[in-house]
Order: C-alpha cells, then structure tokens, then sequence
C-alpha cells in the first residue's frame, strides 16, 4: 500500500511497579488513519508520550521514515515531524492564540520574534485545513473546541506529517465530533498520517482505518475496521465478554427531591438557568451532556456549597435554603464528586480519615474525634466495597483510582443514604471497577435511593437511568424514559435539539 | 540523570533521623565559617556546648532563651500545617510585649498578683490576633498573599512600637534610653528556678505545646484545619468551612506569638525595648520547620535553636569570631531541614526518566 | 499647604525620587523576572543585603565601582541558583525556600562584613557613584538637574526596565520564560526545558536582586550596616503585583513608590508634633494598600508557585 512512516519497535516502559508498555510494536502508513483502543490503564497515552518525548522508553525504538528517532526529546520529535494534540491541552490561557503557536519555534536568542510572518504562516494553514482561528484572540477567551483547533494549529504549524490526538472528543459536542472528524479525514486525505486515542468504539468504527487494542500494556489484536465489529472490539478491549449490569424493572416511590425553576449563579454567572427535575425514590434520573454545560453548578448546589439565586429546591417537601454541607450530609444525601482527587478524598490524609471527615458529627464526641470508630467504619468499608491497596491507617492516595472511588461510594453507601448525588462516577476507570461502580449504583437504586446521575457517557446514562434529562448551556431538557429513546436521540438532546414545553424547538 | 520518585511509606524512623541530619549537617557548614574566621572548629563546638548547658546558670539561660522560640515555634507551626503563611510573628510580638507593658503599668496595675498576670498574659495574645488581623482580612477581602502583607507589617509594628515608647509609654526614669515603663513588680512571673532567669513561661510554654498538640491530634477542628491545609477544596466539600477555619487558626497563631511578647517581657526584662526580640518571630519559622511542624517537636527544636544562639555568644567571645555565627547555623539548619524533609519524600533513582 | 507645595515644587524632591527607586526598581524588575517564569523569589530581602555587604566590600578592598557592582550581581546570582535548586530541581515551598534563603544570605553576609571589618565607633566608608549629568540635558531648568543628574546606576535601572520589556514581549525568550511561567508542561511539549528556563529566570532575576542591594552601599549610602535594607525586599514583591508583572508598571511603581517616600522624608522637617515614626511606615502601609488594590485584578501568571514535575500532568 503506501510507504511505512512510523514504526514502534519493542518499546517497554515501567514506572515504579507498575508495567505501563509491554513490548510494543506498531506501524503507521503514510495517508493512514489508526485507533489506538483501549481501556483506561491500558497504556495508550503513555505509549504516545513515549513516541512525542515525554517519556524516555526501558527497551525499544522507534523509526521515522527509517530513521531513528532521538528518544524522551520533544523537540527531536517535532523536528521528526511528530505533532501531538494532548487531552489535556498544553496552552497557556493568559497569552494569545499566536503566542501559544509561536513558543518553542524560533531559535532563542534572536533579538526579534517574527511575529508577522508567523502570522501569515498561521493563517495558510488554519485556511488548508479549515481550522479558524484569530491569532490575536486571547486563548482563555475561546471555547473548547475552538482551543482544541489550537492545539491541532501547534502541531501544523511545525509541519507534522504524523499527527497524534490523545482522545480527542472528551470535551466537544456532537456536533463538533463530527466536524473534528471530518477535518481528520481530510487531513489524511493530503498525505498527513494519524494515530488517535479513544475508548469510545463508535468512532474508532467510523473514523479510523485501522484499529490497535491495547491490554494491560500489550498490544492485544489489530483489526481493520471494515472487518470488525463493536462487539468484537469490546471484548479484544477488555479480555473477556463484556457485561456491564443492566437495570431491572423498578417501581419508583415518592417524590423526594425537587428543582423548580431554578437559577443558580457562579461569579455573577448564570450557570443553571431555570431548570426544573424532580426524583423519585428508588430510581436513576440521569443527566446527560458534555461536560461544562453546567454539571459543575448542578452537583455544587446539590451537595451544599454553593446556594441558589432563584427559583425553588425541595427536599422532602421542604425548602433547601441554609443547608449547609454537614446538614447535607446529616439528612441523608450522600455525594459522588465529579474530582475525585480534588474534592473526593484529601489525599496526605489516612483512609479512615477521608471516610469521616464529611460526617465528622457522627464520629465525634464533645468535639474529639473518636479515632476508633473512624477506624472501625473505614475497615467496614474496605470489607464490603472491596477496596484494595491500603489498610485504614494508610494514606489515601496510594490507592488506583478504582478504589478510591470505591471508598468514596463505600462511605456514602454503607448506610443506604436517601438520596445519591453522582457526578462522573466511572470517569477514568477500567471495565472492572466501572462494573463494580454501577452495581453499587443499581443496588442503592434498588434499597430505594433516589440517585441523580450526572454523566457524559451515553452508555451509562442508557444502561442505568430510569429517565433522562440532557444539561446543556445551563438549561435542561424535559425528561424522557429511557426506554423510549436511543444513542441517537441523545446524541442530538446533548447538542441542544430539543423541546421545551411549549413545544417551541430550544436549540442553543 | 536522576530522578525522584515518590516513597510510598514515610518510615518513622527517617522522619525522626531527618531534624538530626539536617542539624548535623548545618553544624558542618557553619564549622568551615569558623574555619575561615582562623578558629578551631572542634574546640568551637566544645564551646558551643558549653556556653549552652555547661553550668547551672547557662542550662537556664538556654531554656529561658527557649521560652518564646516555642511560643513563635507553635505560631508558624500551627498556622503553616493549614497553609496560612504567618511571618508577621515578630510584630505580633511586640504587640503582645507592648500591650502588656501598657496595662500591666498603670491601668491594671492595682490587681492582685493572681489575677493581674493570667490576665496579662491574655491581653498580650488578644494583641498578637489584633495584628494578625490585618494580613487576615486582606486575604479573605481582597485574595492578598498573606506573606508579604504579614513581612511588611512587621515594620510597620516595630515603628509603632518604637512610637508608643517615645511617647505615651516613656519610662521618665530611664534617663533617655528608649525603653517603656515597666510593669508593676507582682505583674513579673516567678521563677522556676531560684537565682536565675528561668520562669514559670517556660512551663506555660511547653503546656501550651501540648494542649496545640492535643488540638491539632484529637479535635474536630484539628482535623479539619489539617484538611483544609493539604487540600482546600476537597476540604470544602466535606463541609469544612473554610473562611472560619482560617480565622480560627490564624487568631491561635497570632495569639501564641503575642502571648511569647507578653511572656518574654513578663519573665525576664519587665519592660519593652525597640530590641527586645532579636528575630524570635522568623526563628519561630526555623523552629517550626526543624520540627516538621509537629508542636511536641517544637519544644525540641526551640531548645535546639536556643543552644546555638546561647552557646554560640559565648563561644564567639572567647573565640573571637562574629556573634552572626548563630544566626547563620540556625538559618543553615533550615535549609538543610528541608532538603532532608525532601529525601524522607522522595528517593533518587539513577535512570534517564 | 504652603509647605506641601514647596516641596513638590523643589528638584531636590525629583532627584531624590530616582534616587530611593533606584534600588527598588532592580529589586522589583528581578523579583518579576523570576515570577514571570514561575517562580517566588523570597529571597530578595536576603540577596539584597548579601549585594550591598559584599558589592561595599569589593569596594573597600580596591575594586572599582562597576566591578563591585558586578560582584554583587554575581553573588545574587549565585543565591539565585541555590533557590532555584530547592524550588525548580527539588520542588520545595517556594515561600519557605524563599524565607530560608533570605535568613541565610542576611545573616552571612554580617558575618562576612564583622569578620573583616570590626566594630568601630564610625563605620569606613568608601566613595560612592558620583552623579553624571547628561550632556545639555541636564542644563534644563528644573527637569535638568531632578532628572537628567543622576549616578549611573540610576540610568541603568530605567535602561533595564526597558530592555526587559522588549524582551518579554518581542523576543522568542521572553516568549519562553511566558510561556514557562503560564504553564510549564505547553512549554515542554513545545520543546522547551522549563526546568532550565525557570534556573535561567530566577539567576539572572537574582542578579539584579543582588545589584539593588550595592546600589544602596555603592550610591545611595557610602558604608554598610546591618538590616540597611529595611523591607525594601518585602516591598518589592509588593511592587510585582501592583505592576501586575510588567516591566514598564514596574518602573512607574518603584518611582511612584519612591515619590512618597521621598516626600514623606520631607515632610517630617515641615510638619512639626507629628511622631516621626508615623512618617517612616507611611511607605509600609502603601505598599500594603497597593497591593490591596491590585491583586484581584492583576493577572498572575497562572503557574507561579507551582514546582513542575516531568511526566506529571
């Protein structure tokens, strides 16, 4: 077929313990489009880092166009003509558009930036390939997807020919996908060859020509898309046949939590702009959007740090207003935070202590902490949530991400609470502990919690809720069943499409 | 080239090894100083030793010398472990020093001895959280960095001082030496030991490093400090609120370095001089540090700090060489503290990343 | 009112400005420097003082004055590169780092300067830079000896404040140590070394640092005292935010900073029954109060204080 541009050879890489890359072996074609599959930890960024520089390989080369590529340098890889457009991106709000594409360019003791012919150079290729962008726009100021194009422009402007995107639709819309996607196609089109990382099989299936699935740092099969399946897919992805838990037939019961036109402001924002929903015990509503359509201010009001400007919240009936985080947690709500470093666990605290800390009322006496029952309900919890990597006294973040979040659900879960507040609860996780996580959710469901599922995964959402909302731009849509609506109709709620009402189309 | 990599497990014994290392090592440094002053390095630290706890008189001069590097070693200590950067210990000294002069002069000075000093000793801790106030407030108003708002205001307290002892405060009898009136006799505390400088501060110290270290091990709001120091907004969502935690920790910070203002001139001198601390709060911070912030530790360190600057005045006399010997073996330490702080978190490996 | 008016109408006043901002100006455009790429030099405080004992002591012992200024750029350099390597290579608290750093450098130079000159009733004292009056601009009325007969330190503050500007917006460096100071994992996937870049940053910002400090011994002030430097450090980091980490704020900072100082020194002979020590903290509380005003809107470089660590992302 086409000239080989790209080949990794028996590349290797361990940190610490852990194994990350396994004797890796790959090739990329000239005009070529291939998904790197996987589950999270299965090493596909790491492998990618190790092919831009950020990383130095244990064993193992790599060759472009034959020749071999200097290793753990960025720069030798850029001058190699490897461009990389990271998940999280690697810009600099504060500066321009221009700045950002320019550092790291030029040599650097010139005496004079050549702005203006880096202008130009900017401006042809965002014109080739469709990607616009206004040099002089702060970068902070534009959305997501238009910070994305950035990051894309970085790697043209330094004429890549081998373009890396490390899941690239996290953040982007529907529509925005499809438009990333089609820019992709046409980039392949002009001679640039493509590896981009995904887990999400729909557009590893429609993008891609190629597909490599990595497993615990192996490469575990390659396929070509046109001779595999979904189904197929999952299951070289995860070693075995897939079954996430699926919901039974529940009946809900009473109205436990309600939200009436509610606006709720951040900074003098209005971030939730009069939404309404109401939850009912022993079922799964689910909320569905890209992240920062207002799920942040959703989950904040909910848990108790943050207050509303308008309309109306009932708990129980009641009015929500002064109800602080400890009276939050104290009536029975328990809260899965979207940050599960950040704001789930401290982690230079010992286990026992992230599992008090938030109903310190119930393990304390006269103002002392009663360090053995913290201890004792910590050790319960490691029991019956099977969390694996520490004992009580150890510190909290030694442990993966799965277990972490296992002791986050243990803590909010070991007494059914009435109300469950998940935000991205299997974010991050491999298949094993985002099996474990929905069956802790399915099982509070079926003790009768009323449980708000705050997701961007059309599959969970699918898999778990009862009924469907979709946030988008601060406003909710109405609630649909999930059993009368599909990924396709989602898809499109999530972009905005939808009714309201008055039957009038609310599109943003 | 190396690189770090994170220990999983913090064993007890390096963190009890590192205070030891790092002092060691800041000894070796501060012996090549000696060294290029052309005097004898061993016989130095014999002297040092000495001058520090080689008779009754000088073991009493060093632990009077601790009392209030414990007090401002519990100020940063506390106020460090949840992230509020109080350097303003040395202003809050004097505002502690000079409260009490003024009211344990004239405006209370008719009360009984039982009550006038436990009463004092609180005025002088109330006037440390006054002062702290300020950096306080910035940083809750106005998102100021509390450090530089708390080093300048130090200044700014030194000069106020220097003020109140030129003026309201002004010891008619002290024939022109800037010093303020002196606090009535029965307002002195008494001594621990007979015929020396040590007193019952010292005591009142070391008691006041336990009931810190009980707080910050046992309460509720130990715990929750603790949080909101590593981890503010994971703090926050567990229901730490975080605006009274500061306040309430930076008042005990304040408090406790005023109170070492109050204690030190209630002990020893009975009256305020513009040099009545000679760096007590920033030793404070080196205190702090050797102790890993620990308040138990605290007393250590502070006996530490106070054998180099008691044992190091001496030793410099007889040697001949400048008196700044202590002050740069106890800045040493911190900085050699701290790079041992840094190996009990990380070990080195020789790979290429 | 009258008095008010005499002294702002006097060049003597002017001078004096660009005189006490001399110091300030190399303090702050280093302290910026450093901040820009990241990084919180609390060190100032101490690497001043550590400029102006031994920049004095070159002097003394026969160096002339721009070497004895360059010497004390180089030490503040050299306390530059420790700072650099507990905060950049190690990744400790920058404040403590910082604090400790300053303890050191002050004590130690003490007791440099007491081991070799001893106590005596008068400090020695050398001769310091003379003011060079710039040829036909200083014989204007008024404008000419305020501004145009200054020491030749004091032009080389303004000329670095100017240089530094171009090179933080106009060069591919200052683009890097931006870039650095924003975030430093954009600048190595760019193919930068932010490690290096920061080092780069904090001796060379260190380096002025040590240079307002001998501009203190070598200019404004002919001999060397302990705590000589008085928070001018402190006041700098002040400075940078009410600046809000430009180079050209900076320079109209320190001299804004210098007028009130200078007019409060006056003030104090005009006003009578005032404590003096009320005019002395009047520079200390405008600090405070600049700093008040400007740090919700000043735009910090978004990874000041935060030690970067390979691979961690």
């Amino acid at each position: 077929m086409n000239t080989l541009v790209l080949m990794i050879d028996g590349v290797s890489k361990r940190f610490g313990r852990t194994v990350a890359n396994d004797n890796i072996s790959l090739t990329l074609a000239r005009g070529e489009i291939v998904a790197l599959l996987g589950e999270n930890g299965a090493g596909k960024t790491t492998l990618m880092s190790i092919l831009f520089g950020h990383y130095v390989p244990d064993t193992g080369r790599i060759l472009i166009d034959n020749v071999e590529l200097p290793q753990g340098k960025p720069r030798a890889a850029i001058r190699a003509g490897v461009g990389m457009v990271h998940q999280h991106f690697s810009l600099a709000p504060n500066l321009t558009v221009l700045e950002n594409v320019l550092t790291g360019t030029q040599t650097l003791w010139s005496l004079r930036s050549q702005t203006n012919t880096a202008r130009k150079k900017l401006l042809a290729i965002a014109e080739r390939f469709g990607l616009k962008v206004d040099p002089d726009a702060r970068l902070g100021d534009l959305s997501v997807g238009e910070q994305q194009r950035v990051e894309i422009l970085k790697a043209l402007y330094t004429d890549a020919r081998i373009l890396i995107l490390d899941e690239p639709t996290a953040v982007l819309t529907q529509i925005e996908t499809e438009t990333l996607f089609s820019t992709l196609k046409q980039m392949a089109a002009q001679g640039l060859s493509l590896i981009f990382i995904s887990h999400k099989l729909d557009e590893v299936m429609a993008t891609a020509d190629r597909i490599v699935v990595l497993r615990g740092g192996k490469v575990a099969a390659e396929r070509q898309a046109s001779q595999t399946s979904k189904a197929e897919l999952a299951e070289l992805m995860v070693g075995h046949r897939v079954t996430r838990p699926t919901r039974e037939a529940n009946v809900p019961g009473e109205i436990l939590l309600e939200a009436r036109d509610l606006t709720v402001k951040i900074g003098g924002v209005e971030r939730l702009k009069r939404v309404s929903f109401h939850l009912h015990a022993g079922e799964v509503l689910g909320i569905i959007g890209v992240s920062g359509n207002g799920q942040a201010a959703l989950g904040q009001i909910l848990s108790g740090t943050l207050s509303r400007s308008a309309g109306e919240l009932l708990l129980f009936g009641k009015p929500m207003d002064d109800l602080d985080v400890a009276a939050i947690v104290g009536a029975g709500i328990g809260r899965i935070p979207e940050d599960r470093n950040g704001d789930g666990a401290i982690g230079e605290m010992a286990i026992w202590e992230n599992a008090v800390l938030e109903r310190l009322s119930s393990f304390s006496k006269s103002g002392l902490v009663d360090r053995r029952a913290g201890m004792a309900f910590a050790q319960q919890i490691i029991d019956t949530f099977d969390v694996r990597g520490g004992n009580p006294a150890s510190r909290t973040r030694l442990l993966s991400g799965g277990n972490m979040q296992k002791l986050i659900l243990g803590r909010n879960l070991y007494e059914p609470p009435r109300i469950l507040i998940a935000a991205q609860p299997a974010r991050g996780l491999d298949e094993g502990a985002v099996a474990a996580v929905h069956s802790r959710i399915l099982e509070a469901r079926r003790q009768g919690t009323a449980v708000l599922l705050i997701s961007e995964d059309l599959d969970e959402v699918i898999a778990l809720a009862d009924r469907i909302q979709a946030i988008v731009g601060g406003r909710l849509s109405a609630p649909i069943n999930a059993d009368q609506t599909n990924a396709r109709l989602l898809g499109l709620m999530m972009s905005g499409e939808w009714k309201d009402e008055s039957g009038a189309d609310d599109a943003i | 080239m190396m690189r770090f990599e994170p220990r999983e497990y913090r064993p007890l014994y390096m963190m009890a090894l590192a205070p030891l290392l790092a002092i060691a090592a800041a000894l070796v440094l501060a012996g090549i100083l000696i060294a290029i002053a052309g005097a004898p390095v061993i016989e130095a630290y014999r002297r040092i030793l000495l001058g520090a706890f080689g008779s009754r008189l000088s073991a009493t001069e060093t632990l009077t010398r601790a009392t209030p590097l414990i007090l401002t070693g519990l100020a940063a200590a506390v106020a460090f472990r949840a992230r509020v950067w109080n350097i303003g210990a040395e202003g809050q000294f004097y505002f502690g020093a000079v409260a009490v002069a003024a009211c344990g002069s004239k405006m209370l000075g008719s009360l009984p001895a039982l009550i006038l000093i436990p009463l004092l000793l609180i005025i002088g801790a109330i006037a440390g959280m006054i002062l702290i106030l300020v950096p306080l407030w910035l940083r809750l108003r106005f998102s100021v960095d509390e450090v530089v708002t708390s080093l300048i205001l130090n200044f700014i307290a030194v000069l106020f001082v220097s003020m109140l002892i030129d003026g309201v405060l002004k010891d008619p009898m002290a024939f022109g030496w800037p010093q303020s009136q002196g606090v009535v006799d029965h307002a002195m505390l008494p001594k621990l030991i007979a015929r020396s400088r040590l007193h019952i501060g010292f005591a009142i110290a070391v008691a006041l490093a336990a009931i810190v270290y009980f707080i910050q091990s046992r309460t509720v709001f130990g715990m929750q400090s603790r949080a909101a120091g590593l981890n503010p907004s994971g703090a926050a969502f567990a229901g730490v609120q975080l605006g009274a935690t500061l306040v309430k920790v930076a008042c005990l910070s304040g408090g406790l370095a005023g109170l070492a203002g109050a204690i030190e001139v209630m002990g020893v001198k009975g009256y305020v001089t513009t040099d009545l601390s000679p760096g007590f709060g920033y030793a404070g911070i080196v205190v702090a540090m050797l102790a890993n912030l620990n308040p138990l530790g605290v007393v250590l360190a502070a006996i530490f700090t106070a054998t180099m600057f008691v044992g190091a005045d001496g030793m410099s006399r007889s040697l001949g060489i400048p008196t700044y010997i202590a002050d740069v073996t106890v800045a040493l330490s911190l900085l050699t503290m701290l790079i041992a702080l840094f190996f009990t978190q990380y070990r080195i490996r020789r790979w290429a990343r | 009112m009258g008095a008010l008016i005499d002294i702002i109408a006097s060049a003597g006043l002017w001078a004096a400005v660009l005189r006490i901002a001399t110091p300030l100006i190399f303090g702050t455009l280093g302290a910026l420097l450093c901040e820009r790429a990241g990084v919180l030099n609390l060190g100032i405080e101490g690497i001043m003082t550590f400029g102006a004992m031994i920049g004095w002591l070159s002097v003394y012992h026969g160096a002339d004055l721009w070497t004895g200024l360059l010497i004390a750029a180089f030490a503040g350099g050299i306390f530059g590169l420790l700072h650099s390597a507990l905060t950049v290579t190690l990744g400790l608290s920058q404040h403590v780092s910082g604090l400790g750093v300053t303890l050191f450098a002050s004590s130690f130079s003490y007791y440099i300067f007491r081991l070799i000159v001893p106590v005596a009733g008068t400090p020695p004292t050398i001769v310091p830079f003379q003011p060079v009056a710039i040829p036909g601009l200083s014989t204007l009325p008024f404008v000419g000896p305020a501004l145009f007969t200054q020491t030749a330190p004091t032009y080389l503050a303004i000329l670095v404040a100017l240089i530094m500007a171009y090179i933080l917006v106009r060069t591919p460096v200052g683009l890097a140590i931006r870039m650095t100071g924003e975030n430093p994992h954009a600048a190595e996937a760019q193919g930068l070394n932010p490690m290096r870049v920061r080092y780069g940053s904090v001796i060379a910002g260190s380096a002025l640092m040590g240079m307002g400090g001998a501009f203190l011994t070598l200019s404004a002030f002919n001999s060397f005292f302990p705590t000589m430097v008085q928070g001018r450090g402190w006041i700098c980091i002040a400075l940078v935010v009410f600046a809000s980490w430009r180079p050209g704020r900076a320079l109209f900072g320190a001299l804004l900073f210098a007028f009130f100082d200078a007019f409060q020194l006056r003030l104090q002979t005009a006003v009578q029954g005032v404590p003096y020590q009320i005019f002395l903290m009047t520079p200390y509380i405008l600090s405070i109060v600049a700093l008040a005003v400007m740090s919700r809107r000043a735009r910090v470089p978004q990874a000041l204080m935060q030690p970067y660590r390979r691979g961690e992302r």
